[in-house]
C-alpha cells in the first residue's frame, strides 16, 4: 500500500481506496475464482443449484436517523445485495456487537424493525450470534449480516454485467442521495433540520417482478457507498465499455440538493440505501419503466444515460448546461469545502 | 440552520416546501438555454486570445464541473489562480498541526480539506488513525463549543482560507474571549487576497483580466481591485458562482478586452455590494493585524496573512503552545507553484495523474476539492 501504512477511514469510503485495500490485499490473500469477479454476491454451485451468497457489516452513525435504523438497513442492505445479483433472497444471518451500557429498549427497537423488514422483504434471520464489548470498544452497537438467495442460471450473468453492449440502457429507480444527506443531517454536530429521509428499503419484490416480466437486464447495482458515479466509474474501468449520462435526467430532491450545496457534495456520490442502477437491452427499457413506476419505490424512475462504443473504460456526464465531464470515482470520502 | 423541501438561496434557508415563497433553488444560473446564448454571444465576439484567470478555487471547481470550457471558443484560455486556500497554505502549517496532533491533551478541530494535505513527513489524516484527537468541524465556532465541552484539553481550530473564512475565525476568538474559554486556540494561516492577485502580475504572469471571486468581494467591497485596473491594466470581473454567473462574467471580460477598456465590474450584483459587509470587516480588524505570510508558489508576500493581534495573544495556538515542529521538506517534482501562479496547467506536471492522484497526493492542489490539479483529474483528464 506505498506509504499508507495504516489503515484511514477513507479506505472503507467506497472509493479507490477501499479498492486499493481489497485489491492488494484481501483478493490477494483469498484468491479464488469467485471472489476474483469483485460482485456483491458471490454466485456458487452447489449439486446443481446456483446459490447467491453475501456478507455485509453495519457501523452507521446515528444508529437511528429519520427513514429507518441501523437494523433495517442490514436487513435491506443485505437482501438489495442478492436482490441486485438477480437472486430470489431467502435465508440472512444477524451478528450483534454491543457496547457495554447499550439501552435495552433501544435495541428491541432494532431488533423489531429486523424483523417488520425481514418479512417485507420475504427473507427469514435463521441464525445469529451476540457479543457485549467493554465500554468504548465499539460505538454503541454495530451488525454483521450474511445472506443466501437462489438464482436462476438466465440470471448469473446480471451481477457481473458480463453482457452488457453498446445502446444498453441506463435506468435508476428514483432519486439519489436521501440516505447519506439523511444520515449526515442527524448528525449532532451539523446542528441542521432537514425534513430529508433515507430510502433505505428492500428492493427485492421490485426487483422480482422486472426480471420475471424480462430478459433484458444486463446489469444491476444498487448505488450504496460511493454513489451513483463510483458504480458508473467502476462498471466502465471493468467492462471496458463507455457510458454517458445525462446529469440533468438524474432525479435529486431539492433539499437533497440544497443540503449537497451547503456541503459541496455532489450529490451523484452520496451514499443511498434503496438504489438500484439497472442497465438493459434498449427494446425492453420502456417496459421496465412501466413496471417501476407501478411501484412505490420506482415511481420517480428514470433513463440516466446508455452504453457507448465511445471512450471504452470512461464514464462522461454531459452537464446539466451542455458542457462535458469525466465521471471518477471518489478518492476518499467526500469532504465539505471550505469557501 | 433549516433545510426543506423547495427552499434554495442562502438566506432562503428557513423557507418550507409548503410557504411556497422564496426562490426556486439556483436554477435560473445554471439554465441551458441561457449559458447557450451566453456562449453564442462569447464566440460572436471574441477576436483576438485572452486569457483570464479565475482566481478562486470556488471558480475553478465550478469551471470544471460543469464543462465551462468545453463551450468556449479557442480565442479564450481560462487559468487557474491562487485562490484555493489548503492550496497556498504552506507545508510548514501541516507540520505544525501534525505537531499540536502529536501532544497527548490537544484536539485539532479543522476544516474537512485540510486532513489530507501532505505534511513533510505525514498527513492529519494519518495521525488520525494512529490515535490523534482531529475532528472535521464544519465552522470555527463549533470548535469553540468542543473547547467548552472539553475544559481539559487544549482546541487548536486550523484556520486557513481568505477573507471569506477569516471573519468567522474572528468571530470564535471574540466569543471565545468573552466566554473566558481559556482552552481554544486559532491557529491561523488567514491570507488576504489583494497582495497575491498583484504579486502574480509583478511576476509577469500573462493574463489580460481577473474572474475575481465573488464571496471574497462581498466582505472587501470593490475597492481592493481598483490597483488591479488602474496600475496594471487588467479587467477586472466579480463573479458569481454558477454556471450562468461565470459564462456572463468572461463574457463581461472578453468585451472589455475587445473594447481596450479595463474595468472593474460586479457580475455577482446579487451578493456583492460596492462597499463589502463593514461589520465583518471591523471584526477581523479587532482580532486580526496584517503580516508577510508565506504563498505556495509566490513565496513570501508583503502584508498577506493575518496575524492575531496582541490583546487577543492567550488564544493565539503560535504563541501559547509548544511543540517540536519536524524540519519542512518540499516535494521535488511537483509544480504546485507553477499551476497557482497560473503558468503552468496541471496537465504539464510530470507527476500529474501519475505519482499524485487524489488517493496520493503529492502536493496541495490534488487534494483540495477546489485544487486546480483535483478538478482536472476529476473532471477534465
Amino acid at each position: 500500500m506505498k506509504k499508507e501504512d495504516k489503515i484511514l477511514l477513507g479506505h472503507g469510503s467506497g472509493g479507490k481506496l477501499s479498492h486499493e485495500l481489497i485489491s492488494r490485499l484481501f483478493v490477494k490473500h483469498f484468491q479464488n475464482p469467485w471472489l476474483d469477479k469483485q460482485t456483491d454476491s458471490a454466485i456458487l454451485k452447489i449439486q446443481d443449484e446456483n446459490i447467491a451468497f453475501t456478507t455485509d457489516s453495519y457501523v452507521v452513525d446515528p444508529i437511528f436517523f429519520p427513514g429507518g435504523n441501523i437494523g433495517k438497513l442490514a436487513i435491506c442492505g443485505t437482501v438489495n445485495d442478492l436482490a441486485v445479483a438477480g437472486a430470489v433472497p431467502l435465508y440472512i444471518s444477524a451478528g450483534f456487537i454491543i457496547e457495554e451500557g447499550f439501552s435495552f429498549s433501544d435495541l428491541e427497537a432494532i431488533v423489531k424493525s429486523m424483523a417488520e423488514e425481514a418479512k417485507r422483504a420475504g427473507v427469514k434471520i435463521v441464525t445469529g450470534d451476540t457479543k457485549v464489548v467493554n465500554r468504548g470498544k465499539c460505538d454503541k452497537l454495530f451488525i454483521n449480516t450474511a445472506g443466501v438467495g437462489s438464482i436462476e442460471n438466465k440470471n448469473a450473468h446480471i451481477g457481473e454485467g458480463s453482457l452488457i453492449r453498446p445502446g444498453d440502457q441506463i435506468i435508476i429507480n428514483g432519486f439519489v442521495g436521501d440516505h447519506g444527506m439523511a444520515v449526515l443531517a442527524a448528525r449532532e454536530e451539523l446542528n441542521i433540520r432537514s425534513d430529508i429521509t433515507s430510502d433505505c428499503a428492500s428492493l427485492s419484490t421490485l426487483i422480482n417482478n422486472i426480471l420475471h416480466s424480462t430478459d433484458g437486464i444486463t446489469f444491476m447495482r444498487d448505488a450504496t457507498r460511493g454513489g451513483v458515479a463510483t458504480v458508473l466509474a467502476e462498471l466502465a474501468g471493468k467492462r471496458q465499455v463507455g457510458i454517458h449520462i445525462e446529469e440533468d435526467s438524474i432525479p435529486v430532491r431539492p433539499q437533497v440538493r440544497s443540503f449537497c450545496e451547503l456541503l459541496g457534495f455532489d450529490p451523484m456520490y452520496v451514499a443511498n440505501e434503496g438504489k438500484v442502477l439497472i442497465i438493459a437491452r434498449k427494446e425492453t427499457a420502456g417496459e421496465i419503466l412501466k413496471i417501476l413506476h407501478r411501484d412505490e419505490l420506482g415511481r420517480e424512475a428514470r433513463i440516466i444515460g446508455h452504453i457507448t462504443s465511445d471512450h471504452p473504460g470512461r464514464a462522461w456526464v454531459q452537464t446539466s448546461i451542455g458542457g462535458k465531464r469525466i465521471l471518477d470515482m471518489l478518492a476518499g470520502e467526500q469532504l465539505p469545502r471550505i469557501c | 440552520m433549516e433545510i426543506y423541501s423547495g427552499h434554495g438561496q442562502p438566506g432562503h434557508w428557513k423557507v418550507r416546501s409548503d410557504s411556497g415563497a422564496g426562490m426556486k433553488f439556483i436554477d435560473e444560473y445554471r439554465d441551458r438555454q441561457i449559458v447557450m446564448t451566453l456562449a453564442e454571444e462569447i464566440r460572436r465576439i471574441s477576436r483576438s486570445p485572452v486569457s483570464l484567470m479565475e482566481v478562486c478555487g470556488g471558480h475553478t471547481m465550478a469551471i470544471q464541473r460543469f464543462g465551462i470550457p468545453s463551450l468556449l471558443p479557442d480565442t479564450i484560455r481560462l487559468l487557474s489562480g491562487p485562490g484555493c486556500p489548503v492550496c497556498v497554505t504552506s507545508r510548514q502549517f501541516i507540520d505544525q498541526a501534525i505537531a499540536f496532533s502529536r501532544l497527548q491533551d490537544v484536539t485539532i478541530t479543522t476544516y474537512g480539506d485540510l486532513i489530507r494535505v501532505p505534511g513533510s513527513t505525514s498527513t492529519l489524516d494519518r495521525e488520525k488513525a494512529m490515535g490523534a484527537d482531529i475532528r472535521i468541524v464544519y465552522s470555527a465556532m463549533d470548535a469553540v463549543d468542543i473547547a467548552q465541552k472539553n475544559s481539559g484539553r487544549r482546541v487548536v481550530f486550523l484556520g486557513i482560507g481568505f477573507e471569506t473564512t477569516a471573519p468567522a475565525s474572528a468571530a470564535a476568538i471574540s466569543a471565545a474571549y468573552r466566554k473566558k474559554t481559556g482552552n481554544f486556540f486559532l491557529l491561523s494561516s488567514h491570507k488576504v487576497m489583494p497582495p497575491a492577485m498583484a504579486a502574480l502580475v509583478d511576476e509577469g504572469v500573462k493574463i489580460n483580466g481577473y474572474i475575481a471571486p465573488g464571496h471574497v468581494t462581498t466582505i472587501t467591497g470593490i475597492s481592493i481591485y481598483s490597483d488591479i485596473s488602474e496600475k496594471y491594466g487588467l479587467g477586472c470581473v466579480i463573479s458569481g458562482f454558477e454556471p450562468v454567473d461565470l459564462m456572463e462574467s468572461i463574457l463581461m471580460l472578453v468585451r472589455q478586452h475587445e473594447n481596450g477598456e479595463p474595468k472593474v465590474e460586479i457580475q455577482y450584483r446579487r451578493a456583492v455590494r460596492p462597499d463589502g459587509n463593514p461589520i465583518a470587516r471591523k471584526l477581523l480588524d479587532e482580532v486580526f493585524e496584517y503580516r508577510d505570510d508565506w504563498w505556495r508558489g509566490l513565496g513570501i508576500l508583503e502584508n498577506s496573512g493575518l496575524g492575531i493581534r496582541e490583546k487577543y495573544g492567550e488564544h493565539d495556538a503560535e504563541r501559547m503552545i509548544d511543540a517540536v515542529v519536524e524540519p519542512t521538506r518540499e516535494d521535488k517534482g511537483c509544480i504546485c507553484g507553477e499551476v497557482l501562479k497560473g503558468v503552468s496547467s496541471p496537465k504539464d506536471c510530470k507527476l500529474f495523474a501519475k505519482g499524485c492522484t487524489p488517493q496520493n497526493p503529492v502536493g496541495a492542489c490534488m487534494v483540495s476539492n477546489e485544487g486546480a490539479c483535483h478538478a482536472y483529474y476529476r473532471y477534465n483528464r
